[in-house]
């Protein structure tokens, strides 16, 4: 602090207050929705503090899921968030610390051809080719299938670019000496670089856990069938289903399930997640 | 761009790229290859028979009112959520700089809505304004604000935009966070023993001095509204009421799944995919990618 103005203290706490009151308001309200029976949603103003009915409508969406939006439980489709984000994260860690690794470390004709090739996938996000992207995993035939839900979405420039600017500052005496010491390139990845690469990985793989669960347009196109459903995705069936049959209570209580386990990782390993933000910057 | 010191081998490395290659070939580029060439076509909705014709499905695109209104709207709505992001964020990191005790606290407070996906973000802010139960249209009726997002497109505009910006505060909050901390201390000690006020130092030193984060946002924000926004779109308010928040992505997904017109979706696709390479270029042309001085 420059100099001490305790009036510009004061204003500094309530902007700060603020702030943290407009973040979490809406998440609070709705915590507090998914307590209520159905009954106390249905005319304004809502409660604005907590009901009774928690315990029995969590148990209802856990188990049983909801019959307006296609009844799936909602363990299943938190299930399938899990399994599609983490097989996401791993298949992009692995597959992009490989590349980096051979344009960094190994010469080779098309070396630059190659991570041109992989700097134009930041170019061709799967929103702007929403069609054809659908048309090519139809036709081999991985509609409907964990591996149509996270192949496609491995390849990674940002992960492969964090990666190579990683390896270029480690210095080359740890390659000669390893040389020396007669280790190949597989045993110097193994035993030298991936120790080295732990904090980044960790890093990385909070922010890819986080894109992952959180992945919308993908589900939406590739799965028809409901024991596929991921949360996120899901979600949208029941909001709209919102419209005419009073189950907001049960839509805010998937709101809740659906956001906890992302922010919880973000909150527990703050740390790790600035880090892996402002390294991969997007 | 590479070590000195490398290994030799003729076929491990491209072993190591092959995962990378061929996903990017399969998933990449021949799906934007079929854009670019369907968008040549048209095409009957069962598909039996394709005609060649040129740049036909492109004019017909620039001579649609709709899809121009549609670049407005997502002009309106990606300038709007940048706008509010960011200044939001500026000021809570301004102040959380300021504090340094609780800075650490409040940072946590205010960094999670960063994990809540854009589509969980637009469902909660919808339930808040619905029409007849929501507590913030009850609030906004309560001073002579009548909410329905059901009819009224400017709202629904509204709707999407506050979703948007309240999910991406948290991004811009860190980022601003980080370029204030690596502002030297001394600049601003100095300005102030030549008696700079709070708000001069600010104005004069801090933010000319964020600049490279300033813009480094800009470009994320902007892409994050174009095209990170379809889900929030597309679970809330569906396009609706009358195109009033279908913005261009939203517009090449409804062409081409709920219009069955293949031939205007590629078209629009490859439309987006200018748009992304053109901001792409700005991006490594003129945005410093380091957050530092």
């Amino acid at each position: 602090m420059v100099e001490n103005r305790p009036f510009l203290n004061f204003l500094t706490h309530v902007a700060l207050i603020t702030g943290v009151l407009f973040l979490c308001f809406p998440v609070w309200m709705a915590l507090v929705a998914s307590t209520h029976t159905p009954e106390a949603l249905s005319k304004a103003p809502i409660p604005l503090w907590f009901g009774g009915e928690a315990i029995a409508n969590y148990s209802e969406l856990l188990t049983g899921g909801v019959s307006a939006a296609g009844g799936v439980p909602v363990s299943t489709m938190m299930w399938n968030s899990l399994w599609m984000a983490l097989g996401i994260t791993a298949g992009k860690i692995v597959v992009s610390i490989l590349a980096a690794f051979a344009i960094v470390y190994f010469k080779f004709p098309f070396r630059m051809g190659f991570f041109w090739m992989i700097f134009i996938t930041l170019m061709l996000p799967v929103e702007v080719r929403i069609l054809p992207t659908f048309d090519v995993i139809a036709r081999l035939e991985m509609l409907n299938t964990w591996a149509g839900l996270t192949i496609p979405l491995m390849a990674s420039a940002t992960a492969t670019f964090l990666f190579r600017q990683f390896f270029l500052t480690i210095p080359d005496e740890l390659v000669e000496a390893a040389r020396i010491d007669r280790a190949g390139p597989l045993r110097f990845f193994w035993d030298i670089l991936l120790p080295l690469s732990r904090t980044n990985i960790a890093a990385l793989f909070i922010i890819l856990f986080i894109f992952g669960w959180n992945q919308y347009l993908w589900p939406l196109l590739i799965t028809t069938e409901q024991d596929l459903y991921t949360i996120v995705m899901g979600i949208q069936r029941m909001a709209n289903a919102g419209e005419s049959l009073p189950i907001w209570h049960l839509v805010m209580g998937t709101a809740i399930l659906a956001l906890l386990p992302p922010v919880l990782v973000v909150v527990g390993m703050q740390k790790l997640f600035v880090r892996g933000l402002v390294e991969t910057e997007k | 761009m590479q070590k000195r010191v490398i290994f030799q081998n003729l076929w491990l490395p491209y072993l190591l790229v092959l995962p990378q290659i061929i996903i990017t070939l399969v998933f990449f580029i021949w799906p934007s290859w079929q854009a670019l060439t369907s968008s040549l076509y048209i095409e009957d909705a069962f598909g039996f028979s394709k005609q060649f014709v040129w740049f036909q499905n492109y004019s017909e695109l620039f001579t649609n009112p709709a899809y121009l209104k549609s670049f407005w709207t997502t002009l309106v709505f990606g300038v709007s959520v940048t706008f509010l992001a960011m200044s939001i964020a500026l000021l809570l990191a301004v102040a959380a700089n300021r504090v340094i005790k609780s800075a650490t606290g409040y940072r946590t407070l205010l960094i999670w809505p960063y994990a809540v996906a854009p589509a969980l973000a637009g469902v909660i802010w919808y339930f808040l304004l619905n029409p007849s139960i929501g507590i913030v249209s009850y609030w906004l009726e309560s001073v002579g604000v009548e909410w329905n997002h059901y009819v009224n497109g400017g709202q629904a505009l509204l709707l999407v935009i506050v979703a948007s910006a309240w999910k991406q505060i948290s991004y811009n909050f860190l980022f601003f966070l980080a370029g204030l901390q690596s502002i030297p201390k001394s600049l601003l000690e100095a300005a102030a023993i030549d008696k700079a006020g709070p708000i001069r130092r600010f104005w004069t030193i801090t933010f000319p001095l964020l600049s490279p984060t300033t813009f480094f946002l800009l470009i994320v924000n902007l892409v994050f509204a174009f095209f990170d926004t379809f889900a929030l779109i597309h679970a809330t308010t569906n396009g609706g009421p009358a195109d009033a928040t279908s913005v261009l992505v939203f517009r090449v997904y409804n062409s081409g799944f709920v219009g069955q017109d293949y031939g205007s979706s590629a078209a629009q696709s490859v439309v987006l995919m200018g748009l992304v390479v053109v901001i792409t270029f700005i991006q490594f042309r003129y945005v410093e990618r380091r957050v530092q001085y």
